[in-house]
């Protein structure tokens, strides 16, 4: 299939973007989104022209690396995949692609497709995490018996890969998904249940100082989010900062 | 050969490791924060080994390509980890975790350093519940086990098939504590491009930073590589696309012996190539072998309309369906090994029998299992005289909670769906047993350079058994390595901090300069991409599942040719000085470039097949791996000289003490 591309080019932070016309030709259904990148880019570079930089590594959909605003959604049309999962055959021949980098204050552009989300993690950095010291000398695995279903509750909320799309698909670009997935997951285990009052301070204080807006239950980034995170951990997590602050 | 001395301590098998923690030397908790250790790469090794030493009150700088340590390529590891909790009650141990590992990796692989594996594995389990990692459990609130292959226990955890990315979410999480405490600096989009040598010892590094292009000195008092592995010189791999093998060369070329490079392990369960276009291939976790059958059609005729269109595989007859595993290895079935099973695979695609249009594929069939699940569940649910549709919708239920995003992710990128039509597989690169020689103390042959995880080549010898790389990354990450290289720096604590303006650092920048301004001045012929798919092709066609004397030969003259070419004539646009990607990969396949000529030479002189590395010549009459232990029964370290075609051979003999070395069996 032949592509009209729209893709946002910004030599760096400093310097101003836009978006720039390219036409692409030979496009298979089988390819996937980033494979028709790569086309792109090697025919850039043959022509002597800088290639178009995006973020991406597994390709295969749980590193959360890849990002990008595709025709305005966060990863493309495809519900709960990743871009590099996206396939071209989600798109029809003539179609025209506008191609841009998640949009977000606190998502600073580094270059063309790639943006700065070095605010995650310093949210994850204020109390993502259970102290306990990895020496090994715990408790026995199997002493504290987890019911199940809150043990699948926390693997759903612990499958979030950080990818950001959340905060690009919100009209406010806030971080309430991401962040609420780490404290829900927590929340839900006896391990975690220890921190818990001082863990949701210190995350919500930390995304608030990164410049992420606030939610008003839109319910956008559950349905952009490649791994289906449910915004009943928006809900646990206002749970348990509105018990934190309470008890002072 | 006293250089190659690997330093396991004397002792009973069982004892070797609590008495050799009891005898090295330890650094007390106010010196430790005078010294200073690098930790190049942070997935389960790397991550595990900085937040443990952060922990411990060293002070710890890590460094990584990406973006964020969460991103490190252990995330994708889908299956699970092995440990000898034996909550099963099925028989396990210890013991039988080494014995399995030693035997799965037919016989080239350290007792020691295995057996230490088995011993710290129960603690990984231990360690990861504390810290929030959320592995499936039963309905009594324990942790749940699923089987993985080349063995005949249950001792896999895993969190749905997405064990890799719990674990590493853990240790990430570990290290963000000791980021918060200010005892981790964190240096994300950076790459290590060069190790410093002061005075014989690793003393700090070159790095790249990604964005800014700027070059910067790092330096420390010990340097820890946990780069992972070198797949990705096969261009196509499961591996991610960044995943590299520079640091190690790097170190390599500096000095580090380079042990067993054609030791590579080809995984079974891959979804098979669709065209030119592909950039990486997409691994199936080994667990679905616990419940799909792998089958080809029995006639080629059959093999020929499946693939021409014309037969859907479900119309097949039972008897005419060839399980080519259950039919060879009765005893292990589905379940053997996964150089076995990749073999077996070739074998039947090569005689004709593939199924898809490439004719590079075979069947993973989940029918039968899920209509033995669907009739478990109608009994537990009480549901009497099921018929068929309702005992394939409980079953298809029951597949789902177990593999639900494996069989998602299949749908996706083959637009087919697995519930209802076989799953179509093949082999392909995944992991790289050979790595950086270290000694029992994961120390190179560079003194103050450790090496973790899969970037060393220690515990898996000649084949990997599934679940087992988490299992090594975060034994040597958490348990093993933090307290090894105590005893190093327990002469360092009166150095002092190491300067970087000496004529070291000056000189290892000035060469990391010089190398970049070389591959910018290239005449700008072909892109980074045309020489590293070159490479590749060589690489699968010679130096893959199959080998030959012949076809190794010519793969070093070819890739020695390729890499004149490369330098001479590699186009690499955009400037040294800013974010670029293409100047980021032209360096990497540099290397892979001298890394594959040295991989056809260590393949080329093992005379023998074993594991992942098959030799044509060496093979019994029923087509299986003829090992050689009178002449092969030991390591391969590569010293690097300056061609790798050229590279010095240094052997460690492998001491058998407590195992009987046997022909490998899983019939």
């Amino acid at each position: 299939m032949k592509l009209y591309l729209k893709i946002w080019r910004q030599k760096d932070a400093s310097t101003p973007g836009k978006i720039v016309d390219y036409t692409l030709e030979g496009v298979e259904g089988d390819m996937s989104f980033l494979e028709m990148l790569d086309i792109l880019n090697e025919e850039l570079v043959s022509k002597g022209e800088e290639p178009v930089e995006f973020d991406h590594d597994c390709r295969e959909g749980i590193c959360g690396t890849c990002s990008l605003q595709i025709n305005g959604e966060p990863h493309g049309p495809d519900r709960l995949v990743t871009t590099c999962q996206l396939h071209m055959r989600k798109f029809n021949d003539g179609d025209t692609i506008v191609i841009e980098p998640f949009r977000a204050t606190a998502f600073p552009v580094i270059k063309d497709l790639i943006v700065d989300r070095s605010a995650f993690e310093r949210i994850q950095q204020a109390g993502g995490y259970i102290s306990v010291n990895t020496s090994g000398n715990t408790i026995d695995a199997n002493s504290i018996p987890i019911n199940k279903y809150d043990a699948d509750e926390a693997m759903d909320a612990a499958t979030c890969i950080g990818c950001g799309a959340c905060v690009a698909a919100c009209k406010n670009a806030s971080a309430m998904l991401f962040t609420s997935a780490k404290v829900s997951q927590f929340a839900l285990l006896p391990q975690g249940r220890v921190e818990a009052t001082e863990r949701v301070q210190s995350m919500v204080r930390q995304m608030d100082l990164e410049g992420f807006g606030n939610c008003t239950n839109t319910g956008a980034c559950e349905v952009e989010c490649p791994k289906g995170i449910s915004l009943t951990n928006i809900a646990r997590m206002n749970r348990e900062y509105l018990s934190a602050t309470s008890k002072g | 050969m006293g250089i190659l001395d690997s330093k396991i301590p004397s002792g009973p098998l069982a004892d070797k490791w609590t008495k050799h923690k009891n005898d090295i030397n330890l650094v007390n908790p106010a010196n430790k924060r005078n010294i200073d250790i690098i930790v190049v790469g942070t997935g389960l090794a790397g991550g595990a080994a900085a937040a443990t030493l952060a922990e411990l009150g060293y002070n710890v700088k890590t460094f990584c390509y990406q973006d964020s340590p969460r991103r490190a390529h252990s995330i994708a590891a889908q299956g699970g980890i092995n440990a000898a909790k034996n909550y099963q009650g099925d028989g396990d141990s210890n013991y039988r975790l080494f014995y399995d590992t030693i035997k799965g990796g037919d016989y080239r692989s350290r007792e020691g350093n295995v057996y230490r594996l088995a011993e710290v594995s129960g603690n990984i389990i231990d360690q990861c519940v504390a810290q929030g990692v959320p592995f499936a459990r039963e309905y009594g609130g324990m942790l749940d086990n699923r089987s993985f292959g080349g063995v005949l226990v249950s001792r896999t955890f895993y969190a749905k098939g997405q064990t890799g990315q719990q674990l590493l979410l853990g240790a990430y999480s570990a290290m963000n504590r000791q980021i918060n405490r200010g005892k981790i600096q964190a240096y994300n989009r950076h790459e290590m491009m060069d190790l410093v040598l002061v005075d014989g010892k690793a003393r700090g590094i070159i790095a790249r930073d990604l964005v800014s292009g700027e070059i910067e000195r790092h330096s420390a008092h010990a340097v820890v590589l946990a780069t992972g592995g070198y797949g990705n010189v096969f261009f196509l791999s499961t591996n991610a696309m960044g995943s590299n093998v520079m640091a190690a060369w790097r170190a390599h070329r500096k000095g580090a012996f380079f042990a067993n490079p054609c030791f590579t392990q080809i995984h079974p369960t891959c979804i098979p190539v669709s065209g030119d276009h592909q950039s990486k291939l997409t691994l199936m976790s080994e667990s679905l072998r616990n419940d799909g059958r792998i089958w080809v059609p029995k006639k080629k005729e059959d093999a020929i309309a499946i693939r021409e269109g014309k037969l859907k595989p479900t119309e097949l007859a039972e008897e005419d369906r060839d399980y080519y595993l259950e039919r060879r290895y009765p005893a292990f079935g589905n379940l053997v090994p996964r150089d076995v099973a990749s073999r077996a695979a070739k074998e039947r695609c090569d005689a004709g029998y593939g199924v898809n249009k490439t004719g590079e594929a075979v069947f993973l069939d989940f029918a039968s299992a899920i209509k033995r699940y669907g009739k478990e569940k109608a009994l537990t649910s009480g549901l009497k005289n099921p018929d068929e549709k309702t005992i394939i919708k409980l079953g298809e239920e029951v597949i789902e909670a177990k593999y639900g995003n494996l069989f998602q992710m299949y749908e996706k990128i083959v637009d087919q769906n697995p519930y209802k039509t076989p799953m179509m597989i093949y082999p392909a690169v995944h992991y790289t047993m050979g790595g950086l020689w270290v000694d029992y103390n994961l120390q190179t042959t560079i003194p103050g350079c450790y090496c973790a995880g899969e970037a060393n080549f220690s515990d898996h010898g000649a084949n990997r058994l599934g679940a087992s790389a988490l299992m090594q990354g975060l034994a040597d990450g958490y348990f093993v390595l933090p307290y090894t290289i105590g005893d190093y720096l327990s002469d360092d604590i009166r150095t002092g901090a190491i300067p970087t303006d000496s004529k070291e650092f000056d000189e290892a920048e000035q060469q990391v300069r010089d190398r970049m301004a070389k591959l910018m001045g290239g005449s700008g012929i072909h892109s980074v991409d045309y020489y590293h798919k070159k490479l590749g092709k060589i690489m699968w066609n010679k130096c893959g599942m199959a080998r030959n004397a012949k076809d190794l030969e010519s793969a070093i003259t070819e890739i020695s040719e390729l890499r004149k070419d490369f330098w001479e004539n590699v186009k690499v646009t955009g400037s040294i000085d800013s974010k670029n990607q293409e100047l980021e990969k032209a360096g990497r396949v540099a290397d892979f470039l001298e890394l594959g000529e040295l991989f056809a030479k260590d393949a080329l002189h093992r005379n023998e097949s074993c594991g992942g590395h098959f030799r044509e010549e060496y093979q019994t009459e029923e087509g299986e791996a003829l090992r050689d232990d009178k002449n092969f029964k030991y390591v391969a370290a590569w010293e690097y000289t300056n061609e790798p075609k050229d590279a010095k051979l240094h052997k460690e003999d492998l001491v058998y003490e407590n195992i009987e070395l046997k022909t490998r069996s899983y019939k």
